[in-house]
């Protein structure tokens, strides 16, 4: 047991922490930025809000998002570690500021991942939060024919407190009736404060993955002649690209349908 | 060429140093780095002053003594190259620079711009070698070897020790050095029987040096005089993570060497 301790409080051993809590986060905002798509789907949060419900009612993933959770605390905190034992390696600092080169976003890694922390915290609090543990979020009721496959919404208040969620069948009429969590994004994403705060952590998640995903490959010693490139190439324009651009727009687009109400 | 020297002075490893100004006239743009500071020193002795210590010895770039953080950067301006083989052209007429010594935790500077660089030599102690029993002479053809991993291996068998990549990492860590000295054994097979012990025994003594951690920026390759690649750092980590994690084998006792 010592050995296994001894193993993960060595420099590399903390890094291989780092390095495994990173990349599982790197697979998780790949399904949220793909979940998340559903905000885009013009069906009055329908699909978004089934989904989410999904999301916390299916045992499984709730045991994931819990490992989610940790993965996110564990990674801070060792990056926290990992910061104050580099900084004492260097007690008297130079009086010339480097120039040695090195990309802007391996030097930064601290500082985005601060920002990110920042960021999640509030995220968090604002959808996670008021979703689970508040009755802040109404609920919708969403009426489909499954014949011809129209749908009548509207709102739903339950008489029980407890109401979770109910999907029931009156002759061709599907009812479903959810949790809006819909209307709270809408409500969060017309403030443009929020706005440009989300847009920010975005560009703070492109550049910490620019370096940190393709970091995590050479912590492992996962590098090779011929994979290494393309390890860089996902992620450039996967995790440092296209994820966090497709997590701006959300914001972005249902600021400006805001606008129009 | 006339040009204006900040240089740290420090007494001894207990005192504490500040920068200080001189002028360096009639330097000769052929002049080393450390010609130029020789001849710095030549007129400090004549007023009577204490010379300004630095570290040198072969001064052709393979011994791995000279240091200096010129301006910013190990080494100075120039790619690929020590202190002793930077030339005064690659400064212009009139320009200020900035000299100061490694800045290190387990580099303390003993005077001036000269560190201690001793944690590196127990680091290779502590299993950077290859134990050689006595007997016949083998052949030297004996144990083919291919050639990429003969290049390999001798690119990272060049670097000289000298401490640029540490000066260089923002976090002060020691892993570029660390890993050469791994690597270049490690690929070989001669180095196979304590491949596993060698790379948790080096690392044990990198971590007990309190050297920084890595976070793979790439500026101590960039600096590196010998062009050690970050590869290098990979390797090393799989070699850690599969002695750790995967194999029965423990750091050896009393590897030789160190404490």
């Amino acid at each position: 047991m010592s050995e296994i301790k001894q193993t993960f409080n060595s420099s590399l051993g903390k890094k291989l922490i780092m390095a495994l809590t990173g990349l599982f986060l790197c697979t998780f905002i790949i399904v949220h930025v793909a979940g998340n798509l559903f905000l885009f789907k013009n069906d009055d949060g329908y699909g978004f809000n089934v989904y989410a419900n999904f999301l916390t009612h299916f045992p499984p993933i709730e045991v994931v998002a819990y490992l989610l959770y940790l993965a996110i605390l564990v990674h801070a905190l060792y990056g926290l570690i990992l910061t104050i034992q580099n900084r004492r390696a260097r007690p008297v600092s130079y009086a010339v500021q480097t120039k040695s080169p090195a990309s802007w976003s391996s030097k930064n890694m601290g500082l985005l991942g601060s920002i990110l922390f920042l960021f999640l915290v509030i995220h968090m609090g604002d959808f996670w939060y008021k979703y689970k543990f508040t009755d802040t979020v109404g609920y919708k009721e969403y009426r489909t024919n499954v014949l011809t496959n129209e749908r009548i919404v509207s709102d739903f208040t339950p008489a029980d407190p407890s109401f979770e969620h109910s999907s029931t069948t009156e002759n061709d009429v599907e009812i479903v009736r959810v949790k809006d969590l819909h209307a709270r994004v809408a409500d969060s994403f017309s403030n443009v404060w929020y706005v440009l705060f989300y847009v920010l952590a975005m560009g703070a998640v492109s550049f910490h993955l620019l370096h940190g995903f393709q970091s995590a490959f050479q912590t492992l010693g996962w590098t090779h002649r011929k994979y290494s490139p393309v390890v860089k190439f996902i992620g450039t324009w996967l995790f440092a690209v296209i994820i966090p651009l497709g997590f701006a727009l959300m914001p972005v687009v249902y600021f400006i349908q805001s606008l129009g109400r | 060429m006339n040009l204006t020297l900040k240089v740290w002075r420090q007494k001894d490893a207990k005192s504490t140093g500040k920068m200080v100004t001189y002028r360096a006239e009639n330097i000769s743009p052929d002049m080393s780095f450390l010609e130029m500071l020789d001849v710095v020193n030549e007129s400090l002795t004549l007023k009577g002053d204490e010379p300004i210590h630095f570290d040198h010895d072969c001064r052709e770039g393979i011994c791995g003594m000279c240091s200096l953080y010129i301006n910013g950067r190990p080494h100075g301006p120039k790619k690929a190259i020590t202190t002793c083989q930077l030339h005064m052209r690659s400064f212009h007429d009139g320009e200020t620079i900035t000299i100061e010594p490694w800045r290190a935790g387990p580099f303390p500077v003993i005077k001036d711009l000269i560190v201690d660089r001793s944690s590196f030599d127990r680091i290779q102690q502590a299993g950077g070698f290859v134990s050689v029993n006595t007997g016949g002479v083998p052949d030297a053809n004996i144990i083919p070897i291919p050639k990429v991993i003969a290049d390999e291996a001798f690119n990272s068998a060049t670097c000289i020790g000298c401490g640029a990549c540490v000066a260089a990492c923002k976090n002060a860590s020691a892993m570029l050095f660390v890993s050469a000295k791994v690597s270049q054994l490690g690929m070989l097979p001669q180095g196979q029987p304590e491949r596993w012990s060698r790379v948790q025994a080096m690392v044990a003594q990198m971590d007990a040096e309190g050297f920084g951690n890595c976070t793979n920026t790439g500026a101590c390759e960039a600096e590196c005089p010998k062009e050690i690649t970050l590869t290098n750092i990979s390797r090393m980590n799989n070699d850690f993570f599969s002695a750790k994690l995967f194999r029965e084998e423990g750091v050896h006792e009393n590897s030789g060497g160190g404490e």
